[in-house]
């Protein structure tokens, strides 16, 4: 749905690490030096790049799971009362609106709901099911490498190049046509 | 804790895996190497779902009646089959949820395999209702809807609920199984070629692993793992209400939605076991699922053992002490009545033989396990006949006891279930990881090149 989109008039750098600590220190030395288009790329959710090297904020995820969790209670227990009001039958003995029963058939709406809901709130904030062709990606970053991808116009492509050799890294890629990752 | 205190709680692998490339590696050879012992395997799965289809086609066109359900006994091996699929599924979500919040380090190496396992048998499960209902055409009928007069299902019946929660849990399970498998459906594709590229590329998803799909992908895990985990010990709880809501004695009793659950969880394990001995040994991941795992498994078998043990002697005892002629009748019957021999299969299995995992090297030892947890899956089997045949043979009025024995047909559709289960798991083993790549990383220690750490000193 979303992946990496072309971008006119940028370039790309793909520099591909063997080492952890270089590639969290390479995402700090481009924030440093006010680069913003770049993404680090790992073979493991490792948390050190993701706090330290990216700073990332809270994910909205967690939003979506609340929402989904709710509506799912609150459908259940509105589909239950509902169904049961608009014919009301009394069967054995129990009270038309028989909520104790109804709190397992809203659990498990708020269960079905939160986690579709947690899946696509997952989607829509990753960019994921990327359909695009893998552009700006390197297979060996679901082996054992990490990397990071900076997209920058051609007057900054320099600069950006000496910042990433300086973590030496094991490949340094250029692509003419920049991405948007 | 260092790295070899770590090795020997299990959350490392073997000292030999050191590498992130070593997990690619041994884990993505199982894709490529299909192997002598695999095919015949699976040409076996696929004889029984020939056999499952065989007896299943043959009682839709003869009807119900080819199945020895009558009167009284209207539920026999389908639900007995139904409630040991949907507790087999039990385990798969102990492990990769309610583990996973406990960060218990050796889930890791295993959760993969059952959580597979968990989907495979809630499919397994979910056939049964359409099989026991008879006319299979008629079983869009469980989907809550009015009929031609506007009227709705009954809500306050059991049978509905448990509707929503295996059609929930199937569909969570899945879900969550699913997701789980992206980044490592992603390294499969980096590393295969032609066809079989394309079909990862297309259920990968494009996954990259940029630092934005690993941060929402990572909180997403976990508040899927934190649904999840009431999720797991809601199901077998309704399942175990589709009985103790009703009024037969032997049914009714408030224990039964904990007595359910610790239960499915002890059958889970057990078939974990069962299935990761041999995985371990065709595959060759011995470095992956080492004596730790198991031993941990060992462990929570031991302790829903005696879960289960605990609640057929207050099954027996309350039966007594009730003081009920009918509730005591029922437990006697069970014991030294004419299915006496399941009752015994039962207690012997899940309650004496389980006693040796007390024992360290009996626990330490994969062939025992493999002999035990197969004795289990046994036993926790002949549980669900127990519960659900004898008690309905010998209710209230003596005039209305009758015996339940299975036909040929169900005897059939019970061998090939275990077929189908087994020809989803071969394919599973073949098409997708089935140790969790990107998860076994995150217990080796990542590479570094040791200047951060040098200029911190």
């Amino acid at each position: 749905m979303i992946g990496a989109r072309f971008r006119r008039g940028h370039q790309g750098i793909f520099a591909l690490f063997t080492h952890l600590d270089s590639t969290v220190e390479a995402c700090k030395a481009l924030r440093a030096a006010g680069h913003k288009g770049f993404r680090a790329y790992a073979p493991l959710p490792e948390h050190e790049l993701l706090e330290e090297g990216l700073a990332l904020t809270h994910s909205p995820v967690r939003v979506f799971t609340l929402a989904g969790g709710l509506t799912g209670a609150a459908t259940g227990f509105a589909f239950t009362s509902w169904t049961s009001m608009d014919w009301p039958l009394v069967t054995g003995g129990k009270p038309i609106l028989s909520i104790p029963a109804y709190v397992i058939i809203a659990f498990e709406c708020a269960i079905l709901f939160g986690a579709l809901s947690t899946v696509i709130g997952l989607f829509i904030n990753a960019g994921l099911p990327n359909l695009r062709p893998l552009v700006a990606y390197h297979p060996e970053c679901s082996n054992g490498s990490f990397g990071v991808y900076v997209t920058a116009p051609p007057a900054r492509i320099d600069e950006v190049r000496t910042i990433l050799a300086g973590f030496d890294p094991e490949e340094l890629r250029e692509d003419p046509d920049g991405f948007d990752v | 804790m260092t790295t070899a205190e770590l090795t020997q709680r299990g959350a490392l692998p073997n000292p030999d895996v050191g590498k992130y490339e070593d997990v690619n590696r041994d884990v993505l050879k199982v894709l490529s190497r299909p192997g002598k012992g695999w095919w015949i395997l699976f040409t076996m799965a696929a004889a029984g779902v020939g056999l499952f289809l065989t007896s299943w086609f043959y009682q839709i066109y003869k009807g119900i009646g080819v199945s020895g359900l009558n009167a009284p006994v209207g539920w026999g091996v389908y639900i007995t089959t139904f409630v040991f699929w949907v507790g087999i599924a039990h385990s798969g979500t102990l492990i990769s949820a309610i583990l996973f919040l406990f960060r218990a380090p050796w889930r890791q190496a295993i959760y993969r395999a059952s959580e597979a396992m968990t989907v495979f048998a809630v499919m397994t499960a979910g056939l049964f209702p359409l099989i026991h209902v008879g006319r299979v055409w008629h079983a869009y009928w469980l989907v809550p809807y009015p009929n031609s007069r506007f009227l709705w299902p009954n809500f306050r019946s059991p049978l509905v609920w448990d509707v929503f929660a295996i059609t929930t849990y199937f569909t969570v399970s899945a879900v969550f199984f699913y997701l789980g498998t992206i980044p490592d459906l992603a390294a499969a594709r980096d590393h295969a070629r032609g066809l079989r590229k394309k079909f990862y590329q297309i259920i990968s998803l494009g996954w990259r692993g940029t630092d934005r799909e690993w941060h929402h992908f990572s909180k997403a895990y976990i508040y899927l793992a934190a649904l999840a985990t009431p999720l797991v010990l809601s199901v077998h709880s309704v399942v175990s209400w589709d009985f103790a809501m009703a009024i037969v004695p032997g049914w009714h009793t408030t224990i039964f939605a904990p007595y359910f659950v610790a239960g499915a969880i002890f059958s889970g394990v057990a078939l974990v076991i069962t299935l990761a001995v041999p995985m371990r040994k065709f595959f060759g991941l011995e470095d992956y699922l080492t004596v730790k795992h198991f031993e941990a498994m060992a462990k929570l078998c031991m302790l829903t053992s005696a879960i289960v043990l605990y609640a057929y002697m207050t099954e027996y005892f309350l039966a007594w002490y009730s003081g009920e002629p009918p509730e005591r009748g029922s437990f006697w019957n069970r014991v030294f009545g004419h299915y006496w021999w399941a009752n015994w299969i039962m207690l012997t299995c899940n309650g004496l033989v389980p006693l040796m995992l007390w024992v360290r090297r009996v626990r330490r030892s994969i062939a025992a396990l493999f002999v035990i947890s197969i004795f289990i899956n046994i036993g926790m089997w002949f549980e669900r006949y127990v519960i659900i045949v004898t008690s309905l043979s010998h209710e209230y009025e003596p005039w209305a006891w009758g015996l339940y024995r299975p036909s040929v047909v169900e005897m059939g559709i019970l061998i090939g279930s275990f077929a189908w289960f087994g020809f989803w798991f071969l394919l599973f083993t073949r098409l997708l990881p089935p140790v969790a790549i990107a998860e076994m990383k995150e217990v080796i220690p990542p590479p570094r090149r040791g200047r951060v750490k040098e200029d911190a000193a």
